[in-house]
This record gives structure tokens, sequence and C-alpha cells, in this order.
């Protein structure tokens, strides 16, 4: 019996399968340091994540897999659901003790699972970036917060720099208290002692003077672009669950209006 | 807040809002020059509305003050409607400002056709030049090409806009001439052609010149109404293949009509074809990305699609030869066939099976939906059905056995056509 913990990151977790390759002993378990609970039984490994280690599986990986597939196994562990790093050792392991590639062997669970997860965190991607809702401050930065179900933060970064070149602009993700930032060069991952919240009332003089009517002309527009006769709240549900409408402004009550 | 602009906003969305086209992909326009916007690779739905339908674009009519009088529009001249009229300032503040909180894609402007078409279109392709030059704009642009509008200041729309579309709207020169005397068919047809031999002819200039001009790189596309006017499914269908063909259209749209007159030309309806829209739209997919031909789906015999059931199950049941299917050696083509087996399932199938040979459990894991396409297929020669069963047997097991679902708007629908015919 071993158990392996790690420091819960990515390098940390190839560092695991190195460690495993290099003793020739598989995990029965892998589990974060933090959380990690000590066992009566067995032995437990302490890996400590190391650069050199963690590149020399991921270029093993990288000879026998797609570069959509090596996205897919960096999505799962951004999933960051019970689990996951053991999903990815096993799929690891299938890749490196399979001849011939695996990436279609959708009958192996972990195959399918790895395709599943990365499935959900590339629609929370997508959503993200079509959900979130810049609001524009005095100082002319465009700020909006999320709290998406998986870590996506680093995976929306790309789309909004391209995007949003000419602006400032700010994301930040409530839920694992981090955010990204960029100043019309770069782009940083940033942290703050009292992010302000979307949805709450901003203190006065926060706000840029136009804020208020872009917001109220939306909501406008969002009421006036349905068709009342063709009204289907089951699929406008599925579309967009409740569970988002805390980022939409035109979503808002109106007394928030 | 300036209640002018607000009025102007609910008016022109209101009058814009049953053009259907919503798509905002297909654009190559990258962010190059650190402007605003990036339009490269797919469209993004920002929001939906209540009846289920995506808010990518801000879409709206330049103006809805128009001199044509189409029975089906609500725009039309003699229609009592309040009317107003953007600024092509305005039209461009609210693009960017939308823009910059991530609302919106980009734009969708249509417009009433005031004085000529020339003049109308002119404006148009003023706010898209003005989007992309004044303000670096490379968001999405979707413009529509007025009837009769220039050669020339469809060229320049092309050169702004991603897409360009001309709505055909009704499916036959017959209905057109009852319902849109001003309008006729060739002088719809002339710069639809006209866009696609610029497209055509952008794409060769490509080739050659990298630095070449990009024409509407997102292609062109159309909309039919349905249910305003008499045609048939296999008339309407016709017609779109006939569209993806010749002209090379990226897209048809469907709108099934939402009775916004009482003019007595149109028929009296009391609720839009919901259902039968989305038949169509399933079997314009057929068409598209099923490698199916138009007359498999509906022909003379067989005119109209199949209400309560999808034009993919209604083939397979009228052509019982061809299954069942094996999943483990039949043609990837043979399998986007069976019923309830889409392309990502038909592709996961393939895929799988060179590693092992598949059973109803692995398919059930791999998520796909076997509700309909059990009766359709076998899995290392076994089926799922006990017994032989006739065309009439699977449609009945499917429409009321277990686990079938109908939805309330569907047997609402279904009733109301049992009430008229």
């Amino acid at each position: 019996m071993h158990l392996y913990t790690y420091d819960g990151t990515f390098e940390g977790l190839l560092t695991v399968v190195f460690e495993a390759y290099e003793r020739k002993a598989w995990p029965a378990s892998i589990e974060q340091e933090q959380v990690a609970q000590p066992i009566m039984f067995g032995e437990t490994i302490a890996v400590i994540a190391d650069e050199q280690k963690a590149q020399r599986v991921w270029q093993g990986l990288q000879k026998k897999l797609s570069a959509g597939a090596l996205q897919e196994l960096y999505y799962t562990y951004l999933w960051e659901q019970a689990g996951f790093d053991r999903i990815i050792f096993d799929y690891i392991r299938l890749v490196f003790e399979t001849k011939e590639n695996i990436e279609g062997n959708f009958a192996a669970p972990c195959v399918l699972q790895i395709q599943q997860a990365a499935k959900q965190v590339h629609r929370e991607k997508h959503r993200m970036e079509a959900f979130v809702r810049f609001q524009k401050t005095a100082d002319e930065l465009f700020y909006a917060t999320i709290s998406p179900d998986f870590n996506v933060l680093p995976l929306i970064l790309n789309h909004f720099r391209k995007r949003y070149a000419d602006q400032r602009w700010a994301i930040y993700d409530t839920r694992r208290r981090y955010g990204i930032y960029y100043d019309l060069h770069n782009t940083s991952f940033i942290k703050l002692e009292q992010p302000l919240r979307q949805g709450t009332n901003m203190p006065d003089g926060v706000m840029d003077a136009e804020e208020d009517k872009y917001r109220q002309l939306w909501q406008v527009y969002f009421d006036h672009v349905n068709i009342p006769e063709r009204k289907n709240p089951k699929l406008h549900l599925r579309h967009i669950p409740r569970r988002y409408w805390k980022y939409l402004s035109e979503k808002q009550p109106q007394a928030l209006r | 807040m300036d209640s002018r602009i607000t009025d102007k906003l609910k008016i022109l969305a209101d009058a814009a809002k049953y053009d259907v086209s919503c798509s905002s992909s297909g654009g190559k326009r990258k962010n190059e020059n650190k402007g605003l916007g990036n339009a490269e690779g797919m469209g993004i739905c920002h929001s939906y509305t209540e009846d289920g339908r995506c808010v990518s674009l801000l879409k709206i009519l330049l103006t809805n003050h128009c001199i044509f009088d189409c029975a089906y529009c609500v725009t039309r001249k003699s229609n009592d409607v309040e009317r107003a009229a953007f600024t092509v300032q305005e039209v461009v503040d609210l693009t960017i400002n939308f823009y910059r909180r991530n609302y919106i894609e980009g734009l969708f402007l249509s417009s009433g056709i005031f004085k000529n078409a020339d003049y109308t279109m002119e404006r148009l392709v003023r706010v898209a030049k003005k989007l992309r030059n004044d303000h670096k704009f490379n968001g999405y642009i979707h413009l529509k090409t007025i009837p009769g509008a220039s050669e020339e200041l469809i060229k320049e729309a092309g050169l702004y806009a991603d897409r360009l579309s001309v709505n055909i709207e009704l499916p036959s020169e017959a209905s057109l001439q009852q319902l849109a005397p001003e309008k006729n068919y060739s002088e719809i047809l002339l710069p639809m052609g006209s866009i696609s031999q610029q497209l055509l002819q952008a794409k060769e200039e490509k080739k050659l010149f990298k630095s070449a001009p990009a024409f509407a790189p997102a292609g062109q596309s159309t909309q039919l109404i349905v249910g305003a006017s008499a045609e048939n499914d296999h008339q309407i269908l016709q017609l779109s293949n006939q569209l993806y063909k010749s002209y090379s259209l990226k897209r048809v749209y469907y709108s099934g009509y939402v009775p916004v007159s009482s003019d007595n030309r149109l028929p009296i309806i009391t609720e839009p074809p919901i259902i039968r829209e989305n038949r169509i739209y399933q079997a314009d997919w057929l068409m598209r990305f099923y490698g199916f031909d138009a007359k498999e789906i509906v022909d003379e015999l067989h005119p109209n699609l199949e209400l309560d059931i999808d034009p993919k199950l209604a083939w397979a049941l009228r052509n019982r030869f061809a299954f069942p299917v094996e999943i483990n050696i039949a043609d990837y083509e043979m399998i986007l066939r069976v019923p309830g087996i889409g392309v990502k399932s038909a592709k996961k199938i393939v895929s799988a099976r060179r590693f092992t040979h598949l059973n109803f459990e692995h398919l059930r894991q791999m998520g796909v939906v076997l509700k309909r396409a059990k009766y359709f297929i076998t899995c290392q020669t076994k089926s799922l059905q006990r017994q032989e069963l006739d065309s009439q047997q699977i449609r009945n097991k499917i429409l009321f056995g277990d686990g079938s679902v109908r939805s309330a708007l569907l047997t609402q629908q279904l009733d109301l056509f049992r009430q008229v015919g």
C-alpha cells in the first residue's frame, strides 16, 4: 500500500507519476498534502514537486499524445473534482503501457472520464466567456467577478486578452480568491484583500458616469428582443441554468435595475 | 437617462427580432491592430431570451420607416406602429459600449427601406465603415443587403462586414407576388448571386496574394418564413437545397411565422408553427451534416415532414430494409443514419471500436442515446429487441412507450392541427 501526497499543483501531480515509475510502486491513493489523512497500513510518500521530473513525464506524453489529448489532461486538472488526480494518473499509465495511441479508446474508463471531465471544463470556460459582464469603473477599468464551478480563469485569459486589447480589465474569481488583470500590455494574476462583488451595491463614485445608462439600455434591449408568442421557459433554462443568472445584468430583478 | 435613445432601442429592437439569424461564427477577423474585439473562431451566445433564442449580436434596424408594404412584416408601410430612426453615431456608440462590457459579439444591422434601396444601403455601410475605421472594431458585423442596392455598395459592404444576407422570406415567386408586391425574385437573387461571385473571387485572390482584402469572410445567409404562405415542406427544402448548392450559402434560416398583422392576405393562425419550424431545421441539418439528399427526406408523395417524429426517424421507418446496422462493422455514413445517433456519437463509436468490440454497455457509457437507436442497431449481432417489430409498432413504442417524453408544446400544437384539419 502506497499513499502519495503532493502539493496540489499540476507539476506536483506529474512528479507523482515520475516517482511511482521510479519506485515501481503504484499508488493505492493520491492525495493533496493539506487534506491527506495519515494511513494505518502501508507507506506514505510525500512527493515534492520537481520541475525536471514533471517535464520528463510531460515530454514522454508529448511523444504519444496529440495536442488535443494533452489539453484534455490539463483541463481535467482544472476540473478539481474529487478523484481527478487518480483519473489523470490512470490515464497516463495507460498511455505509457499501451503501444498504440489510446486517445480514442472510449471503452477504457479513464479515457472516457478524462474526455467527460474535459468537456465539462470546456463548457464552463465557454460559459464564462459568454456570461462575464464587465462594469466600467470611474478610472476606466472594466471589472467583473465570477465564481465558476471549475478553475477556468487560466483558460479564459487568452480569449479576453485578444478581445479587449485596448481597455484595462480585470476578472476576479471570488470562490478561488484570485483574479487576472490586464494593464494594456500584460496580463497578471492578482489577489485582492476585499474584492468588490458584482451584483451588490457599489459605493458611490466607483462606477463610470455612463455605466448605469448602458446597463439599463442592455436590459431594455434584452426585454424587447424577446418574442412573447414563442415563450419557452424550458429551453430558456436549459441554455442559462439559474446558477448563472447572478452574472447577468439582464436577469437582475427590477428593483436592482 | 436619455429616454429618446431608450425609446428608439425599444422600437427598433422590436422590429428586428423576427429576423432569426443569430450566428456570430465563421469570421476570421483577428485583433491585430491592438483595437477592440476579435472575431476569429466560434461565436458566443451571450444570453438567451425567454423564448429560448440566443442573444449574440445587437440586432436592430437602422429605421423602421419603410416604403414597402409586405403583408408578413411588422414594419410594412400600412401598419400603424410607432416609427423611429437611429443616427449612424447612435448605432456605433451602442455597439461599442455593449461590446466593451462583453454583452455582445457584434452588430446585426438591418433596415426598413426609406427613400430608395441605395440610400438605405449606403447608411448601413457607413455604420460598418465607421466601426472598422474610426474605432478599430474587430467584432462581428452582419449587414442586411437591401434588395435592389447597387453592386458597388454591396461590394463595399462586404469589405467591412463579416456576413451579408438577403432575405428571400417567401419560398415561391407566387407567394412573393401576393404578399410582397413591391419585391420580386430576380431582385432578391441578383444581389445573392453577386455576393456569391464576390466571395469566390476574394477566395481566389487570397490564394494569390495573402494581403488581398477579405470579402464577408463568414459568407452569406438568408431567411425563409414558414407558415405565412401555402408552400409545403417539399418545396421549402427543395429551395434551400438549391440555395446551398448554387449560391453556396452558409445558412438558410427558417422563421415560423408569428402573426404580426391581421392583413387579409395572410392565413389566420393563433400561434407560430414552432414544431414545423423545428422539423424543417432538423431536415436542413440532415442535408448539411448527415449526408442526406433533399429527395430522401420529403418528396412529391410525402410532401410534408411528420410533426410528431423527427425526419431521420421518419426516413428510417420508411426504409426498414437498411436496418439493423451492426455498430461494430457498419460504415460511419450508415451509423450517422441511425435515428438518435448524432455526429459526435457516431465519431466516438467509429473511434472506440478500433480498440474493442463494442456492446450496448459501452454505448451507454459513451453517452449514446439508445431510446430510438435501439430499434435500428445490433452490437456483436445482439439486439435489445426480443421480437420483430414493424414500423408502426416501433413508432408507437417510441411515441407512447416507456420513457417517452412528449413536450407540452408538441401535444398542444398537434391538438391545434387536429382541430384545424
